[in-house]
């Protein structure tokens, strides 16, 4: 009786156990032997048959799981979207219908070049990615190895591009962002002594954090850095030291997640001092966390709501048709910046195989030096580096009463 | 006074942290007291029984939910001991352990599954996690009440030990396993006790971690788990009172240390701490020579 009982939740482990794996898709543990994160193909390219078309494939490299996955599923989520509003393309004469490869890279910088090789063995002519700059920078050498382009859409380290020539982007950079947040607190807020949180080993909030401290100092003020490790959630202890040492901005450019514990455990110390971020911020999980609470939170990004109408009611009206779109941008409508920048980069990956007149990725590579688009988020063009050229970075605030995010100003740079 | 002023936020952040780590620290001393095995899943178990708490809140009221987080919590650590560990009790000591490493992936890959990878704000429980003012620092209530909670239920765990039938079965189990199932002990029912137990303190002490952390993603227990088993290690695995001192001193360094601007360090503490006091005391701070070993 007790074997046939025990035999029973065996059955019922293994059972759980294979649900669990075949739902994970990319959430498997294996090896970056292969296996790991296979492509979720994404058929729902717009709802058309396939007919006699030919096909051309995009790769959307973002993390829908970990640290940055509500950020990476809402930046997909201008992918799909532009998607929808565009299911083909025209190249030289010839119909194509575009299909996109979604993989997950688990915003983990070591599952990242595993997932890029799945693309690259999907044999996608262009891709499109990540949110989130470590992750791009550890799957960029797999582009460049096959010779793969890829248009970063919203990370913003240097090194995403440096010395790498297949990787562009379309967003300005965090020597840029990190000058406008410095000189926003210090000329706008009045503010000389700044307290700076980021992760260890991101490149993102790191790199940040750099940029900003260099250039808050060069203004006259003082900065206290503070690193916090994988895996923490306890930061009490960084805002009472923010507190105790009198410093006038709270300035974390961290990952959502941590974001959420930082603005709940600010709000249950009374931390009164605002707090600053950067992109990664503006995102709906931020308002949620903020909303009915006393903080103030201050962030840069690339588009405000209300930039472009039409976008903005088209995207609205098609995350709400979808209960699954819902849910990927956090279970509300409001418009993210990555959102809008994704839509952008997919036009820019579309323009480029138009300019370029082929789908073979060396020639699209070739054709996105000179590309040009005019996007929701302003006009597109590359530099010598691969970089987008961008001059100005919106700052908007949180408002905890309507939940919404409030425009402050169009912050550039002297 | 200026200096207890400055550094009270720290070490009331370090007291709530501490009974929180006890409490799961006291399933991890007890499983090893009894079957000498390192319940690996422990730290996931008490991950799952966050999620669960966001889900169940969805449906059910607060006054139901709370309830039913503590039984799930322990239906799932008495299932995991049923599936996972008793087909293995004659097996190797290696293959229990690495059984319980699978239980821990299995649970962690389920909650990724389950979550679809994002962070679930915890609900606010009412009344603890309410604002409170204390000596000029602002806190939450469930830091003041977590040292309080964390206390009363290991001494009636410790009474429960040294008074109880069961609690004398789980002594002699401790002492010697095979003697005391010669001596008539259902050593089943012992043992499945003791994972009741683990759950049940896990499900308490998620409660209060996440109330004060609200926010949980699949590997929120990795690493509450792993401190807390250097915790136990700490005070002498196999020591109730010592897996609990274990977990206040851990607590309270790793927010100090913060509060002294090393942040970058205070993890490295923690595993350091543990190094050092194998080196030092192998046996930790209560082990070995107490001769009860629930």
């Amino acid at each position: 009786m007790k074997k046939i009982l025990s035999l029973i939740l065996v059955l019922v482990l293994v059972l759980a156990c294979a649900a669990g794996f075949s739902g994970c898709g990319g959430g498997g543990e294996a090896p970056p032997s292969g296996g790991d994160s296979a492509p979720t193909d994404d058929a729902d390219t717009g709802g058309e048959p396939a007919g006699a078309n030919e096909v051309v494939y995009i790769g959307v490299f973002e993390p829908a799981s970990g640290d940055n996955g509500a950020g990476g599923k809402q930046e997909t989520l201008g992918v799909q979207y532009a998607n929808s509003v565009q299911p083909t393309v025209e190249i030289n004469g010839v119909t194509y219908d575009v299909k996109l490869k979604i993989v997950d890279n688990e915003s983990s910088n070591d599952k990242a070049a595993s997932a890029a090789a799945d693309l690259v063995s999907a044999g996608c002519s262009v891709v499109l990615g990540s949110y989130g700059s470590g992750v791009s920078i550890a799957g960029g050498p797999t582009f460049e190895a096959a010779g793969i382009p890829v248009v970063g859409i919203t990370c913003t380290n240097p090194q995403v591009t440096e010395g790498n020539d297949y990787y562009f982007r379309i967003c300005y950079l965090d020597p840029f962002q990190g000058t406008v947040l410095a000189n926003y607190a210090f000329n706008e807020l009045g503010i000389d002594k700044a307290y700076c949180l980021s992760k260890l080993g991101d490149d993102y909030s790191g790199g940040l954090v750099n940029y900003f401290v260099d250039a808050f100092e060069a203004l006259g003020g003082t900065c206290i850095e503070a690193t916090f490790p994988e895996g923490n959630s306890d930061f009490t202890s960084y805002i009472a030291t923010a507190q105790n040492e009198g410093c006038g901005v709270f300035f974390s450019p961290v990952s959502t997640e941590a974001a959420q514990l930082i603005v709940d455990q600010a709000d249950a110390q009374g931390m009164s001092m605002p707090i600053l971020a950067g992109d990664t911020w503006d995102s709906n999980v931020i308002l949620q966390a903020a909303s009915g609470k006393n903080v103030n939170i201050t962030v840069t990004t690339f588009y405000q709501e209300g930039g472009d109408p039409a976008f903005d009611a088209g995207v609205k009206e098609w995350i709400n048709s979808d209960s699954a779109n819902l849910s990927n941008n956090g279970g509300d409508d409001t418009i993210a910046a990555v959102t809008a920048m994704g839509y952008d980069a997919y036009f820019v990956a579309l323009a480029a195989m138009q300019k370029a007149g082929s789908t073979d990725p060396a020639d699209v590579m070739a054709a996105l030096w000179d590309t040009t688009y005019d996007g929701v988020s302003g006009a597109i063009a590359f530099d010598e580096i691969g970089d987008a050229i961008r001059d100005v970075a919106y700052v908007k605030t949180a408002n905890v009463e309507t939940g919404a995010w409030d425009f402050v100003t169009v912050q550039g740079v002297e | 006074m200026e200096f207890l002023t400055a550094n009270l936020p720290y070490i009331l952040a370090g007291i709530s942290v501490g009974g929180q780590y006890a409490l799961i620290a006291i399933g991890y001393t007890m499983v090893y007291g009894i079957l000498r095995l390192i319940n690996f899943a422990h730290g996931d178990v008490f991950m799952v029984a966050g999620l669960v708490m966001v889900y169940l809140t969805t449906v059910f009221p607060m006054w139901l939910s709370i309830p039913m987080v503590l039984v799930i919590t322990v239906l799932l650590g008495f299932a995991i001991e049923r599936a996972a560990y008793k087909p293995l009790r004659n097996a190797p000591r290696m293959s229990i352990m690495i059984s319980a490493i699978g239980v821990s992936y299995l649970l962690q890959n389920c909650a990724l599954y389950f979550t679809g990878g994002l962070a679930k704000v915890y609900p606010q429980i009412p009344w603890i996690s309410k604002t409170v003012t204390i000596g000029g620092a602002t806190t939450k209530m469930v830091t003041l009440i977590t040292p309080v909670i964390a206390i009363v239920l290991i001494v009636v765990l410790v009474i429960f030990i040294k008074k109880t039938k069961i609690g004398m079965a789980m002594r002699a189990v401790s002492k010697d396993f095979e003697t005391s199932q010669l001596m008539g002990i259902k050593i089943n029912a012992v043992i499945s006790a003791t994972f009741i137990i683990g759950s049940l303190l896990a499900a308490v002490g998620s409660m209060l971690y996440f109330s004060n952390y609200a926010s949980v993603v699949p590997t929120s227990g990795a690493m509450p788990g792993l401190k807390c088993f250097v915790a136990a290690v700490f005070g002498g695995i196999g020591s109730i009172p010592g897996a609990v001192i274990g977990a206040f001193i851990i607590g309270i360094c790793e927010n100090l240390i913060k509060g002294v601007g090393w942040t970058t360090f205070s993890d490295a503490f923690t595993f350091a701490l543990l190094i050092v006091i194998l080196l030092v005391k192998p046996t930790g701070l209560f082990g070995e020579k107490a001769t009860d070993k629930v």
